[in-house]
């Protein structure tokens, strides 16, 4: 009998056709048999041979994470399913456009700890900032998290991007 | 020649394209939208056009066709009301594994997303109950869209393929391409041939067994008719117990001493025990459906579990498996005969000596016994008088929902795969006798029986005047309890006998209503005169439906109720009370 698993986020990389509909498919294959997405992107990545990829980080137990990407791997459009949680070291990105309004010492504070995260101001006003952020997912939430306190207006996340480490394509 | 002069229409390339993937009838409805395809339709004469009395039913005949002869199932509607009606179909296509390719008509490309008349999005709906869909959006990807549509749908594990196609695509010119062959897809390539490593391991596996059974379902029938040749053989090469699922029948044939009968829910006691007494499971095409196992977390736990399925999205879906072989049924039997041959295992007799031993106890059980009278005619004995009437005769059976189906499938006996036609996964009422319309196209002089229920029948009972203008000499046997039978036994079992709206109020007479369309009605109530009534469905050679009058109250067992063990069967009327079903199992269905 199966032993009582516990749930894991996996960061899946999928690569397709790039054609109308196929991310529908991706999309409505996760709502119809209630698997939940964290993050999804997705663009086209192979010009000459009309491919897109897709980035999804889910959360599953082993069973149901196996079962995922059976799923995704049946659909016709669907070239390559990879695993890059299971198949050890890979890189992940996000990239954010923090918005923070604010004057004083608070926009001081804030320009200082976009600093501190290597972010770029890519916007000013006199009482506002747009910061560009990039980095693992934490550190996108623990920058979004102090500008909180310094006038937090709006955020923008692209998701996850992700590869494998070392020279090997996905 | 300009190229203006050789080009085709869409409409007359599509013609072209659906001959040379040799289909020879198409089950369809006109439409605005595909007036152009039914022009085409009219100037040849290889393409035969089956004009059905409702969409569904269309793509249900396209199932029977596709069932009983291993080839795609064609399907042609108009767009908005004409493809939504065939979403019904299409789903049960879906969930029984059944190549079928669906034609659309669609609005004109430049009106699509207007609302336009009789517009739906046919492949927004149709995404998650088919395979795969296409919408062409330019004649020059018509031809080779519908070549690949056909290598989907009958590739890997087969399924329904929709292709939308906006009415100027079918108006518009242009060259036409054969298809090339054999089709390299770019992305979709099914694993067919087994990993040979796993083939050693699962004769390690079945020759050590001392409490085996081959569990085995309808992806056997689906790999063709030589899949079953094959397991026939496997299996009595080993010697040991086999039992189908309720798609799988005919795929070992029913009178072998090997053979436990259909396992699962209303599946035989012995089959089902076998299955959790057993210590390896050998599942060749099933998919483990919830029907079958039970209660998850008290299926066959004893057992190691080899996993036969082409598609690797069934193998640990819903049981962890210990060995899965992904590649196609002939092809991996092909193998397991071929090592088995090689290795001439010894297996352990005296152990699989005591196993059949205890199965036979479990057979002794009689488990699907009932007491026929002189008054009433219980349903068994209605099929059971069937079958005797129809076994020396090439014959094909497609049922409809319900206690019936489950009756049938108890007491009709599968010796050939294709023979058998049933809606399993979907469970659709009103599947029946539309895929018998298309057995009966499909094998002309065959004997072609809708096992039916009173209420399923009345969903596409308009299907008559079908068989009415084609001459399909179609027979529809009724086992009428007055009842929606099957939900009548669950109210018994699980609501406390309230029959909430599960009672037939104001049938046809059944007898008068082939009459209207011109096929034959017969009926009768009485045991004596049941056999009388058989004999004579089977000489006319036309359209008939039998009433026959059955017992309203009799349940169909054994039954599994949802969510218990395989050990917790009910076997007869007797059983219910000391076995009040689970909360757990009540909300299941
Ligand atoms: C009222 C009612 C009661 C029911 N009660 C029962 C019951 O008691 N017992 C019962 O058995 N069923 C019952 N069913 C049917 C049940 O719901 C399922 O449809 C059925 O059990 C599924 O059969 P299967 O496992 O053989 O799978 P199928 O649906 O036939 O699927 C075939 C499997 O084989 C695989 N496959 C396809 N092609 C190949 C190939 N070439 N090679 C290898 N693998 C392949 C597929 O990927 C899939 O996993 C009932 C249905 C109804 C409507
Ligand atoms: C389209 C559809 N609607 C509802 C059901 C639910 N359902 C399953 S069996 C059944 C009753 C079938 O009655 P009948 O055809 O008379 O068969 P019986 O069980 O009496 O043999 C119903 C309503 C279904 N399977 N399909
Ligand atoms: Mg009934």
């Amino acid at each position: 009998m199966s032993p009582i698993e516990s749930a894991s986020r996996h960061t899946i990389s999928i690569l397709v056709d790039n054609e109308p509909g196929i991310l529908a498919r991706v999309v409505g294959l996760f709502s119809g048999r209630g698997y939940n997405i964290e993050s999804l992107t997705v663009a086209k990545t192979n010009e000459k041979e009309n491919l897109s990829r897709i980035t999804i980080v889910t959360t599953g137990t082993p069973m149901v994470i196996e079962q995922i990407k059976a799923q995704l791997d049946r659909l016709v459009p669907v070239h390559r399913v990879r695993d890059l949680t299971l198949e050890g070291e890979h890189v992940e990105r996000e990239l954010a456009l923090v918005k923070v309004k604010g004057s004083g010492e608070k926009r001081v504070e804030a320009l200082r700890l976009a600093d501190v995260f290597r972010a770029k101001v890519i916007d000013a006003k006199n009482d506002s900032f747009v910061f560009e952020v990039t980095g693992a997912s934490d550190k996108v939430d623990t920058f979004i998290g102090l500008m909180e306190k310094l006038g937090l207006v709006d955020v923008g996340r692209t998701g996850i991007v992700a590869t494998t480490r070392g020279g090997e394509a996905i | 020649m300009k190229p203006e002069e050789s080009a085709t229409t869409g409409a007359d390339l599509l013609v072209k394209a659906l001959i040379d993937e040799e289909v020879e009838v198409v089950f369809g409805y006109p439409g605005g939208a595909v007036l152009p395809i039914y022009d085409s339709l009219f100037k040849q004469n290889r393409l035969r056009h089956i004009l059905v009395r409702h969409e569904q039913a269309a793509v249900h005949a396209a199932e029977g066709y596709a069932r009983s002869t291993g080839k795609v199932g064609v399907v042609l509607v108009t767009s908005g009301p004409g493809a939504t009606n065939a979403v019904t179909g299409l789903t049960d296509a879906l969930m029984d594994s059944i190549p079928v390719v669906c034609l659309t008509g669609q609005v004109p490309t430049h009106l699509i997303g207007n609302d336009a008349f009789q517009e739906a999005d046919t492949t927004g709906i149709t995404r998650p109950c088919t395979k795969h869909n296409y919408l062409v959006k330019a004649v020059g990807d018509l031809a080779r869209t519908v070549h690949e549509a056909f290598y989907v749908a009958r590739s890997g594990r087969p399924g329904p393929v929709v292709i939308d196609l906006p009415k100027d695509v079918l108006m518009n010119k242009h060259d036409y391409e054969a298809p090339k062959k054999p089709v390299q897809h770019k992305s979709y390539r099914p694993q067919v041939k087994p990993d040979p490593k796993k083939i050693e391991q699962a004769i390690d596996l079945i020759a050590a067994a001392k409490r085996p059974v081959f569990y085995t379902g309808g992806g056997v029938i689906n790999s063709g008719p030589k899949a079953s040749k094959l397991l026939a053989q496997f299996v009595r090469m080993t010697g040991y117990p086999i039992t189908n699922t309720l798609m799988g029948l005919g795929a070992f044939p029913a009178s072998d001493k090997q053979f436990l009968g259909m396992l699962g829910m209303h599946g035989t006691y012995e089959a089902n025990l076998a299955m959790y007494h057993c210590d390896v499971l050998i599942d060749i095409g099933a998919r483990f459906d919830d029907r079958i196992t039970g209660k998850l977390a008290e299926f066959s736990p004893k057992s190691k579990k080899i996993h036969v399925d082409i598609d690797p999205s069934s193998i640990n879906k819903n049981v962890r498996i210990d060995l899965p072989i992904v590649g196609d049924a002939a092809h991996v039997l092909e193998e397991l005969i071929r090592v088995w041959k090689a290795r001439q295992p010894r297996t352990d007799q005296k152990a699989l000596k005591a196993w059949w031993a205890e199965i036979e106890k479990w057979r002794g059980r009689n488990c699907l016994a009932y007491k026929q009278d002189k008054e009433t005619i219980k349903p068994q004995y209605a099929l059971e008088r069937l079958y005797h009437h129809i076994k020396d005769r090439d014959h094909y059976i497609t049922t409809e929902v319900g206690q019936h189906q489950m009756w049938a499938a108890q007491f009709l006996k599968f010796e050939q795969p294709n023979h058998w036609m049933t809606s399993g996964g979907l469970g659709t009422m009103g599947y029946g006798f539309p895929a018998a319309m298309g057995v009966q196209i499909a094998h002309p002089d065959a004997l072609v029986i809708d096992v039916a229920g009173e209420a399923s029948i009345m969903m596409n009972i308009q299907e008559l005047s079908t068989v009415a203008q084609y001459r399909l000499p179609v027979k529809i046997f009724v086992l009428n309890n007055q009842y929606m039978g099957m939900v009548r036994q669950w109210q018994e079992l699980l609501h406390g006998g309230r029959y909430s709206e599960s009672y037939m109020e104001s049938l046809p007479d059944f007898v008068k209503l082939a009459d209207a369309f011109g096929a034959v009605g017969l009926r009768t109530g009485d045991p004596a005169e049941l056999d009388g009534v058989i004999q004579e469905m089977i000489k006319i050679n036309k359209p008939v439906i039998v009433d026959v009058l059955v017992d309203k109250a009799e349940n169909c067992f054994p039954m599994i109720p949802s969510g218990a063990a395989h050990y917790d069967m009910l076997l007869g009327p007797n059983d219910r009370a000391e076995k009040p079903v689970s909360e757990e199992g009540m909300v299941l269905v």
